[in-house]
Protein backbone atom coordinates (compact mmCIF):
# COMPACT_ATOMS: atom_id res chain seq x y z
CA UNK A 1 0.00 0.00 0.00
CA UNK A 2 2.74 2.44 0.90
CA UNK A 3 4.68 1.56 -2.23
CA UNK A 4 1.57 2.25 -4.30
CA UNK A 5 1.21 5.62 -2.69
CA UNK A 6 4.77 6.56 -3.48
CA UNK A 7 4.40 5.17 -6.98
CA UNK A 8 1.69 7.72 -7.59
CA UNK A 9 4.06 10.41 -6.35
CA UNK A 10 6.83 9.46 -8.74
CA UNK A 11 5.98 11.44 -11.84
CA UNK A 12 7.35 11.09 -15.28
CA UNK A 13 7.77 7.32 -15.40
CA UNK A 14 6.81 6.24 -18.89
CA UNK A 15 7.62 3.22 -21.05
CA UNK A 16 10.10 5.48 -22.85
CA UNK A 17 11.82 6.19 -19.55
CA UNK A 18 12.12 2.87 -17.78
CA UNK A 19 14.59 4.35 -15.35
CA UNK A 20 12.14 6.83 -13.98
CA UNK A 21 14.85 9.42 -14.33
CA UNK A 22 12.36 12.00 -15.50
CA UNK A 23 11.76 12.14 -11.79
CA UNK A 24 15.27 13.23 -10.90
CA UNK A 25 15.70 15.94 -8.31
CA UNK A 26 16.40 19.61 -8.75
CA UNK A 27 20.02 20.35 -7.93
CA UNK A 28 20.45 21.11 -4.25
CA UNK A 29 20.97 24.84 -3.62
CA UNK A 30 24.02 24.66 -1.37
CA UNK A 31 23.90 28.40 -0.64
CA UNK A 32 20.98 27.96 1.76
CA UNK A 33 22.78 25.23 3.73
CA UNK A 34 25.70 25.61 6.11
CA UNK A 35 29.10 25.04 4.56
CA UNK A 36 30.99 22.01 5.90
CA UNK A 37 33.68 24.09 7.60
CA UNK A 38 32.23 26.55 10.14
CA UNK A 39 35.04 27.37 12.59
CA UNK A 40 32.76 29.05 15.15
CA UNK A 41 31.17 25.63 15.58
CA UNK A 42 34.43 24.06 16.62
CA UNK A 43 33.63 20.38 16.10
CA UNK A 44 33.21 21.04 12.39
CA UNK A 45 36.90 21.89 12.04
CA UNK A 46 38.12 18.28 11.95
CA UNK A 47 34.97 16.75 10.47
CA UNK A 48 34.52 18.86 7.35
CA UNK A 49 35.67 17.57 3.98
CA UNK A 50 38.02 20.11 2.43
CA UNK A 51 37.86 18.93 -1.17
CA UNK A 52 34.77 20.16 -3.07
CA UNK A 53 31.98 17.60 -3.40
CA UNK A 54 31.78 15.77 -6.73
CA UNK A 55 28.51 16.70 -8.43
CA UNK A 56 26.58 13.68 -9.67
CA UNK A 57 23.66 13.61 -12.03
CA UNK A 58 20.96 11.47 -10.46
CA UNK A 59 20.99 7.77 -11.19
CA UNK A 60 18.61 5.16 -9.83
CA UNK A 61 20.77 5.13 -6.70
CA UNK A 62 19.68 8.66 -5.83
CA UNK A 63 16.05 8.82 -7.01
CA UNK A 64 15.14 5.71 -5.05
CA UNK A 65 15.09 5.37 -1.27
CA UNK A 66 13.68 3.27 1.54
CA UNK A 67 9.92 2.85 1.88
CA UNK A 68 8.45 2.49 5.39
CA UNK A 69 5.10 1.03 6.28
CA UNK A 70 2.63 1.98 9.02
CA UNK A 71 3.00 -1.38 10.77
CA UNK A 72 6.60 -0.48 11.67
CA UNK A 73 5.37 2.45 13.77
CA UNK A 74 3.80 1.88 17.19
CA UNK A 75 0.59 3.61 18.27
CA UNK A 76 2.40 5.82 20.83
CA UNK A 77 5.46 6.57 18.74
CA UNK A 78 4.14 10.08 18.00
CA UNK A 79 3.26 10.87 21.62
CA UNK A 80 6.33 11.75 23.67
CA UNK A 81 4.13 12.54 26.67
CA UNK A 82 3.06 8.90 26.88
CA UNK A 83 5.64 6.81 25.02
CA UNK A 84 8.05 6.59 27.97
CA UNK A 85 5.66 7.35 30.84
CA UNK A 86 6.49 5.02 33.75
CA UNK A 87 4.70 6.21 36.90
CA UNK A 88 3.30 9.50 35.63
CA UNK A 89 3.64 12.01 32.85
CA UNK A 90 6.77 14.06 32.10
CA UNK A 91 7.33 17.49 33.63
CA UNK A 92 7.07 20.53 31.40
CA UNK A 93 5.03 22.59 29.01
CA UNK A 94 2.74 20.34 26.96
CA UNK A 95 2.87 21.10 23.25
CA UNK A 96 1.80 19.72 19.88
CA UNK A 97 4.06 20.18 16.87
CA UNK A 98 2.42 19.81 13.50
CA UNK A 99 2.88 20.79 9.88
CA UNK A 100 3.47 19.53 6.38
CA UNK A 101 6.43 17.93 4.70
CA UNK A 102 6.44 19.59 1.26
CA UNK A 103 8.73 19.50 -1.72
CA UNK A 104 10.11 22.60 -3.41
CA UNK A 105 7.18 22.53 -5.81
CA UNK A 106 4.81 22.96 -2.89
CA UNK A 107 3.38 19.46 -3.00
CA UNK A 108 2.93 17.42 0.16
CA UNK A 109 5.32 14.46 0.48
CA UNK A 110 3.05 11.54 1.43
CA UNK A 111 3.85 8.54 3.59
CA UNK A 112 7.37 9.60 4.47
CA UNK A 113 9.11 8.81 7.75
CA UNK A 114 9.62 11.77 10.11
CA UNK A 115 11.69 11.14 13.26
CA UNK A 116 12.33 13.61 16.09
CA UNK A 117 14.35 13.76 19.29
CA UNK A 118 14.96 16.35 21.98
CA UNK A 119 16.05 17.20 25.51
CA UNK A 120 13.56 17.17 28.38
CA UNK A 121 12.06 20.32 29.92
CA UNK A 122 15.27 20.91 31.90
CA UNK A 123 17.53 20.65 28.85
CA UNK A 124 18.84 17.14 29.62
CA UNK A 125 18.99 14.31 27.11
CA UNK A 126 18.36 10.67 27.97
CA UNK A 127 21.74 9.65 26.58
CA UNK A 128 24.72 7.88 28.10
CA UNK A 129 27.00 10.71 26.95
CA UNK A 130 24.97 13.65 28.30
CA UNK A 131 26.49 14.80 31.60
CA UNK A 132 24.59 18.07 32.02
CA UNK A 133 23.61 18.60 35.66
CA UNK A 134 19.87 19.04 34.96
CA UNK A 135 18.00 15.88 36.00
CA UNK A 136 16.75 13.08 33.80
CA UNK A 137 12.95 12.96 33.76
CA UNK A 138 11.99 9.37 34.62
CA UNK A 139 8.89 9.63 32.44
CA UNK A 140 10.44 11.16 29.36
CA UNK A 141 12.34 9.30 26.63
CA UNK A 142 12.67 12.20 24.23
CA UNK A 143 12.14 10.60 20.84
CA UNK A 144 9.34 9.69 18.48
CA UNK A 145 8.44 9.11 14.86
CA UNK A 146 5.52 9.15 12.49
CA UNK A 147 4.61 8.82 8.83
CA UNK A 148 3.10 11.74 6.94
CA UNK A 149 -0.43 11.20 5.61
CA UNK A 150 -1.51 11.42 1.97
CA UNK A 151 -1.19 15.22 2.07
CA UNK A 152 2.24 15.24 3.70
CA UNK A 153 0.78 16.25 7.08
CA UNK A 154 2.31 15.08 10.37
CA UNK A 155 1.74 15.83 14.05
CA UNK A 156 3.13 14.75 17.41
CA UNK A 157 2.70 15.63 21.06
CA UNK A 158 5.58 16.36 23.39
CA UNK A 159 7.04 18.56 26.15
CA UNK A 160 8.73 21.80 25.19
CA UNK A 161 12.48 21.13 25.47
CA UNK A 162 14.70 23.28 27.66
CA UNK A 163 17.82 25.19 26.62
CA UNK A 164 21.16 23.61 27.52
CA UNK A 165 24.84 24.60 27.52
CA UNK A 166 27.43 22.82 25.41
CA UNK A 167 31.19 22.90 25.21
CA UNK A 168 32.02 25.24 22.39
CA UNK A 169 32.65 28.64 23.91
CA UNK A 170 32.38 28.77 27.71
CA UNK A 171 28.92 30.29 27.45
CA UNK A 172 27.51 28.50 24.41
CA UNK A 173 23.87 27.60 24.98
CA UNK A 174 21.55 25.88 22.59
CA UNK A 175 18.14 27.53 22.23
CA UNK A 176 15.19 25.20 22.76
CA UNK A 177 15.07 22.94 19.71
CA UNK A 178 13.76 19.65 18.38
CA UNK A 179 15.91 17.56 16.02
CA UNK A 180 14.20 16.23 12.88
CA UNK A 181 15.15 13.49 10.44
CA UNK A 182 13.19 13.19 7.18
CA UNK A 183 13.51 10.78 4.26
CA UNK A 184 11.34 11.92 1.33
CA UNK A 185 10.81 9.41 -1.46
CA UNK A 186 14.38 9.33 -2.83
CA UNK A 187 17.63 9.02 -0.88
CA UNK A 188 18.77 12.34 -2.38
CA UNK A 189 16.02 14.05 -0.35
CA UNK A 190 17.41 12.79 2.95
CA UNK A 191 17.62 15.64 5.47
CA UNK A 192 18.40 16.17 9.14
CA UNK A 193 17.61 19.56 10.62
CA UNK A 194 16.36 21.29 13.79
CA UNK A 195 13.21 23.18 14.70
CA UNK A 196 13.41 26.31 16.85
CA UNK A 197 10.69 28.17 18.74
CA UNK A 198 9.34 31.62 17.90
CA UNK A 199 10.69 34.37 20.13
CA UNK A 200 13.61 32.47 21.72
CA UNK A 201 16.25 35.04 22.79
CA UNK A 202 19.04 32.43 22.63
CA UNK A 203 18.54 31.88 18.92
CA UNK A 204 20.50 34.92 17.79
CA UNK A 205 23.51 33.75 19.82
CA UNK A 206 23.39 30.13 18.69
CA UNK A 207 26.51 29.01 16.83
CA UNK A 208 24.64 26.04 15.33
CA UNK A 209 21.81 28.09 13.80
CA UNK A 210 24.41 30.60 12.67
CA UNK A 211 26.24 28.01 10.61
CA UNK A 212 23.46 28.81 8.10
CA UNK A 213 24.79 31.83 6.22
CA UNK A 214 21.44 33.37 5.23
CA UNK A 215 19.32 34.73 8.14
CA UNK A 216 16.21 34.33 5.95
CA UNK A 217 16.94 30.61 5.70
CA UNK A 218 17.26 30.35 9.49
CA UNK A 219 13.76 31.84 9.79
CA UNK A 220 12.36 28.82 7.96
CA UNK A 221 13.46 26.66 10.90
CA UNK A 222 11.57 28.76 13.45
CA UNK A 223 8.15 27.37 14.29
CA UNK A 224 5.51 30.00 15.06
CA UNK A 225 3.01 29.54 17.85
CA UNK A 226 -0.24 28.27 16.29
CA UNK A 227 -2.72 29.35 18.94
CA UNK A 228 -5.76 28.41 16.86
CA UNK A 229 -4.61 24.80 16.89
CA UNK A 230 -4.01 24.70 20.67
CA UNK A 231 -6.02 22.22 22.68
CA UNK A 232 -7.90 24.37 25.24
CA UNK A 233 -6.77 23.85 28.84
CA UNK A 234 -4.29 21.19 27.69
CA UNK A 235 -1.64 21.91 25.02
CA UNK A 236 -0.08 24.77 23.07
CA UNK A 237 0.68 24.11 19.41
CA UNK A 238 3.55 25.08 17.10
CA UNK A 239 3.51 24.80 13.32
CA UNK A 240 6.61 23.56 11.53
CA UNK A 241 6.64 22.98 7.79
CA UNK A 242 9.61 21.16 6.29
CA UNK A 243 10.60 21.52 2.65
CA UNK A 244 12.52 18.78 0.81
CA UNK A 245 14.08 18.96 -2.64
CA UNK A 246 11.65 19.01 -5.55
CA UNK A 247 11.57 16.82 -8.61
CA UNK A 248 12.64 18.37 -11.86
CA UNK A 249 9.81 16.97 -13.96
CA UNK A 250 7.15 18.74 -11.96
CA UNK A 251 8.41 22.03 -13.36
CA UNK A 252 7.03 20.94 -16.70
CA UNK A 253 4.03 18.86 -15.74
CA UNK A 254 1.52 21.45 -16.93
CA UNK A 255 3.09 21.78 -20.33
CA UNK A 256 0.82 20.76 -23.16
CA UNK A 257 3.47 18.62 -24.78
CA UNK A 258 6.01 16.35 -23.24
CA UNK A 259 9.35 17.56 -22.04
CA UNK B 1 5.24 28.06 -22.01
CA UNK B 2 6.48 27.07 -18.59
CA UNK B 3 3.81 27.89 -16.03
CA UNK B 4 4.89 29.65 -12.88
CA UNK B 5 4.48 27.17 -10.06
CA UNK B 6 4.92 27.90 -6.39
CA UNK B 7 8.57 27.35 -5.65
CA UNK B 8 9.64 26.85 -2.09
CA UNK B 9 13.19 26.56 -0.88
CA UNK B 10 14.56 23.47 0.79
CA UNK B 11 14.76 23.63 4.58
CA UNK B 12 18.36 24.24 5.62
CA UNK B 13 20.26 21.35 7.15
CA UNK B 14 21.50 21.38 10.74
CA UNK B 15 23.92 19.06 12.48
CA UNK B 16 22.46 15.86 13.92
CA UNK B 17 24.35 16.68 17.14
CA UNK B 18 25.99 14.40 19.70
CA UNK B 19 22.71 12.81 20.78
CA UNK B 20 21.47 11.66 17.37
CA UNK B 21 21.31 8.13 18.82
CA UNK B 22 18.31 9.04 20.98
CA UNK B 23 16.10 9.62 18.02
CA UNK B 24 17.41 7.20 15.47
CA UNK B 25 19.12 4.35 17.35
CA UNK B 26 17.85 4.75 20.93
CA UNK B 27 19.40 1.49 22.10
CA UNK B 28 22.85 3.00 21.59
CA UNK B 29 21.80 6.03 23.66
CA UNK B 30 21.15 3.57 26.49
CA UNK B 31 17.42 2.83 26.48
CA UNK B 32 14.66 1.03 24.63
CA UNK B 33 11.42 2.69 23.68
CA UNK B 34 10.06 1.47 20.32
CA UNK B 35 8.52 -1.96 19.72
CA UNK B 36 10.21 -2.16 16.31
CA UNK B 37 13.65 -0.73 15.71
CA UNK B 38 15.65 -0.11 12.57
CA UNK B 39 19.01 -1.80 12.49
CA UNK B 40 22.24 -2.60 10.72
CA UNK B 41 21.01 -6.06 9.71
CA UNK B 42 19.46 -5.79 6.25
CA UNK B 43 19.02 -9.51 5.66
CA UNK B 44 16.48 -12.05 6.85
CA UNK B 45 16.48 -15.82 6.43
CA UNK B 46 14.78 -15.54 3.01
CA UNK B 47 16.94 -12.82 1.52
CA UNK B 48 18.53 -13.85 -1.77
CA UNK B 49 22.23 -13.28 -2.36
CA UNK B 50 25.77 -13.57 -1.05
CA UNK B 51 25.90 -12.66 2.65
CA UNK B 52 28.49 -10.00 3.37
CA UNK B 53 29.56 -7.87 6.27
CA UNK B 54 30.62 -4.26 5.77
CA UNK B 55 32.90 -2.90 8.45
CA UNK B 56 34.96 0.21 8.91
CA UNK B 57 35.86 3.30 10.82
CA UNK B 58 35.26 6.96 10.11
CA UNK B 59 38.37 9.04 10.65
CA UNK B 60 38.48 12.77 11.32
CA UNK B 61 41.10 15.23 10.11
CA UNK B 62 43.47 14.25 12.92
CA UNK B 63 43.23 10.59 11.96
CA UNK B 64 41.21 9.69 15.06
CA UNK B 65 38.15 7.48 14.70
CA UNK B 66 34.90 9.44 15.14
CA UNK B 67 32.84 7.44 17.63
CA UNK B 68 29.44 9.11 17.35
CA UNK B 69 28.60 9.02 13.65
CA UNK B 70 25.22 7.95 12.28
CA UNK B 71 25.74 5.75 9.22
CA UNK B 72 22.99 4.73 6.80
CA UNK B 73 23.27 2.57 3.71
CA UNK B 74 20.94 2.19 0.73
CA UNK B 75 21.53 -0.43 -1.90
CA UNK B 76 20.07 -2.59 -4.64
CA UNK B 77 19.34 -6.27 -4.05
CA UNK B 78 21.49 -9.15 -5.29
CA UNK B 79 19.87 -8.90 -8.74
CA UNK B 80 20.68 -5.20 -8.99
CA UNK B 81 17.22 -3.76 -8.41
CA UNK B 82 16.14 -1.19 -5.82
CA UNK B 83 13.04 -1.92 -3.78
CA UNK B 84 11.38 1.33 -4.84
CA UNK B 85 8.79 2.18 -7.52
CA UNK B 86 11.12 4.50 -9.45
CA UNK B 87 13.25 1.46 -10.31
CA UNK B 88 11.55 0.02 -13.38
CA UNK B 89 14.12 -2.60 -14.34
CA UNK B 90 11.32 -5.14 -14.85
CA UNK B 91 13.78 -7.81 -16.03
CA UNK B 92 15.16 -8.07 -12.49
CA UNK B 93 13.16 -9.38 -9.53
CA UNK B 94 12.32 -7.40 -6.41
CA UNK B 95 13.29 -9.39 -3.29
CA UNK B 96 10.36 -8.94 -0.88
CA UNK B 97 12.60 -9.83 2.06
CA UNK B 98 15.14 -7.13 1.29
CA UNK B 99 14.37 -3.42 1.74
CA UNK B 100 17.96 -2.42 1.06
CA UNK B 101 18.29 0.15 3.82
CA UNK B 102 20.05 -0.01 7.17
CA UNK B 103 21.22 2.28 9.91
CA UNK B 104 23.81 2.16 12.68
CA UNK B 105 26.20 4.30 14.70
CA UNK B 106 29.96 4.02 15.03
CA UNK B 107 30.78 2.30 18.32
CA UNK B 108 31.46 4.61 21.29
CA UNK B 109 34.58 2.57 22.17
CA UNK B 110 36.02 1.03 19.00
CA UNK B 111 34.72 3.53 16.44
CA UNK B 112 33.66 0.63 14.21
CA UNK B 113 30.44 0.47 12.21
CA UNK B 114 29.15 -2.76 10.69
CA UNK B 115 26.31 -3.89 8.42
CA UNK B 116 25.07 -7.38 7.65
CA UNK B 117 23.74 -7.39 4.12
CA UNK B 118 24.02 -9.03 0.69
CA UNK B 119 26.30 -8.00 -2.09
CA UNK B 120 24.26 -5.87 -4.51
CA UNK B 121 24.08 -6.58 -8.23
CA UNK B 122 24.93 -4.14 -10.98
CA UNK B 123 22.31 -1.42 -11.61
CA UNK B 124 21.52 0.18 -14.97
CA UNK B 125 23.09 3.62 -15.50
CA UNK B 126 21.61 6.83 -16.83
CA UNK B 127 20.41 6.83 -20.42
CA UNK B 128 23.42 6.42 -22.68
CA UNK B 129 25.68 5.46 -19.77
CA UNK B 130 27.16 2.10 -18.93
CA UNK B 131 25.70 0.01 -16.11
CA UNK B 132 26.91 0.96 -12.66
CA UNK B 133 29.26 -1.45 -10.92
CA UNK B 134 27.82 -3.02 -7.76
CA UNK B 135 27.88 -0.38 -5.05
CA UNK B 136 26.34 0.65 -1.73
CA UNK B 137 25.22 4.24 -1.13
CA UNK B 138 26.33 5.64 2.22
CA UNK B 139 25.04 8.65 4.10
CA UNK B 140 26.64 10.12 7.26
CA UNK B 141 25.32 12.56 9.83
CA UNK B 142 26.83 13.60 13.17
CA UNK B 143 27.97 16.26 15.55
CA UNK B 144 30.30 18.58 13.64
CA UNK B 145 28.81 17.60 10.29
CA UNK B 146 26.53 20.40 9.11
CA UNK B 147 24.96 18.62 6.17
CA UNK B 148 24.65 14.88 5.56
CA UNK B 149 27.58 13.48 3.60
CA UNK B 150 26.96 11.13 0.67
CA UNK B 151 29.47 8.64 -0.64
CA UNK B 152 29.55 5.22 -2.30
CA UNK B 153 31.20 1.92 -1.48
CA UNK B 154 32.49 -0.21 -4.39
CA UNK B 155 33.94 -3.72 -4.12
CA UNK B 156 37.63 -4.63 -4.54
CA UNK B 157 36.78 -7.92 -6.29
CA UNK B 158 34.85 -6.10 -9.04
CA UNK B 159 37.87 -4.50 -10.70
CA UNK B 160 36.52 -5.01 -14.21
CA UNK B 161 33.09 -3.53 -13.47
CA UNK B 162 34.65 -0.71 -11.45
CA UNK B 163 36.85 0.22 -14.41
CA UNK B 164 33.66 0.74 -16.49
CA UNK B 165 31.63 2.47 -13.80
CA UNK B 166 30.19 5.82 -14.98
CA UNK B 167 30.60 7.46 -11.56
CA UNK B 168 34.06 6.21 -10.61
CA UNK B 169 35.27 7.22 -14.05
CA UNK B 170 34.54 10.91 -13.66
CA UNK B 171 36.57 11.27 -10.46
CA UNK B 172 39.87 13.08 -10.83
CA UNK B 173 42.62 12.71 -9.94
CA UNK B 174 42.02 9.00 -10.52
CA UNK B 175 43.94 8.09 -7.36
CA UNK B 176 40.94 9.38 -5.40
CA UNK B 177 38.77 6.60 -6.85
CA UNK B 178 40.64 4.26 -4.52
CA UNK B 179 38.97 5.94 -1.53
CA UNK B 180 35.66 4.34 -2.63
CA UNK B 181 36.89 0.74 -2.91
CA UNK B 182 36.16 -1.60 0.02
CA UNK B 183 38.76 -4.32 0.60
CA UNK B 184 37.45 -7.90 0.54
CA UNK B 185 38.62 -10.17 3.35
CA UNK B 186 37.59 -13.64 4.39
CA UNK B 187 37.45 -14.32 8.10
CA UNK B 188 36.45 -17.77 9.32
CA UNK B 189 34.33 -18.30 6.22
CA UNK B 190 32.68 -14.89 6.47
CA UNK B 191 33.06 -12.33 3.70
CA UNK B 192 33.95 -8.94 5.12
CA UNK B 193 34.44 -5.75 3.16
CA UNK B 194 36.53 -3.24 5.05
CA UNK B 195 35.67 0.36 4.24
CA UNK B 196 37.21 3.21 6.20
CA UNK B 197 35.93 6.70 5.48
CA UNK B 198 38.22 9.72 5.87
CA UNK B 199 36.30 12.91 6.50
CA UNK B 200 39.29 15.14 5.88
CA UNK B 201 42.98 15.22 5.17
CA UNK B 202 45.29 12.66 3.65
CA UNK B 203 43.31 10.39 1.29
CA UNK B 204 40.06 12.22 2.03
CA UNK B 205 37.11 10.10 0.86
CA UNK B 206 35.24 11.30 -2.20
CA UNK B 207 31.90 12.78 -1.14
CA UNK B 208 29.18 13.53 -3.65
CA UNK B 209 26.78 16.37 -4.22
CA UNK B 210 23.87 14.23 -5.33
FE1 LIG C 1 20.20 19.07 20.64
Amino acid sequence: MSVERIRSDVRGITPEDPLGLDSEFIQRDRSIHPPAFTPNYKTSALRSPRIPLWSLQNSLSEVTGPVFSPDEIGPLDNDLILNYAKDGEPIGERIIVHGHVLDENGRGVPNTLVEFWQANAGGRYRHVNDRYLAPIDPNFGGCGRTLTNADGYYAFRTIKPGAYPFRNHVNSWRPAHIHFSIFGSGFAQRLITQMYFEGDPLLRHDVIARTIPDPEAVKRLIAPLDLDAAVPLDCLTYRFNIVLRGRRSTLFENKLQGN
Amino acid sequence: MIPSLPHLKESPSQTAGPYVHIGLIPHQAGFDIFAKNFSNVLVGPDTVGERIRIEGRILDGSGAPARDILVEIWQANAAGRYNHPADRQEDKPIDPSFRGWGRTGTDFETGLYTFETVKPGSVIGRKGHRPMAPHVNIWLAARGINIGLSTRLYFSDEAEANAQDPVLNIIEPRERRETLIARREERRGEVVYVFDIRLQGDRETVFFDI
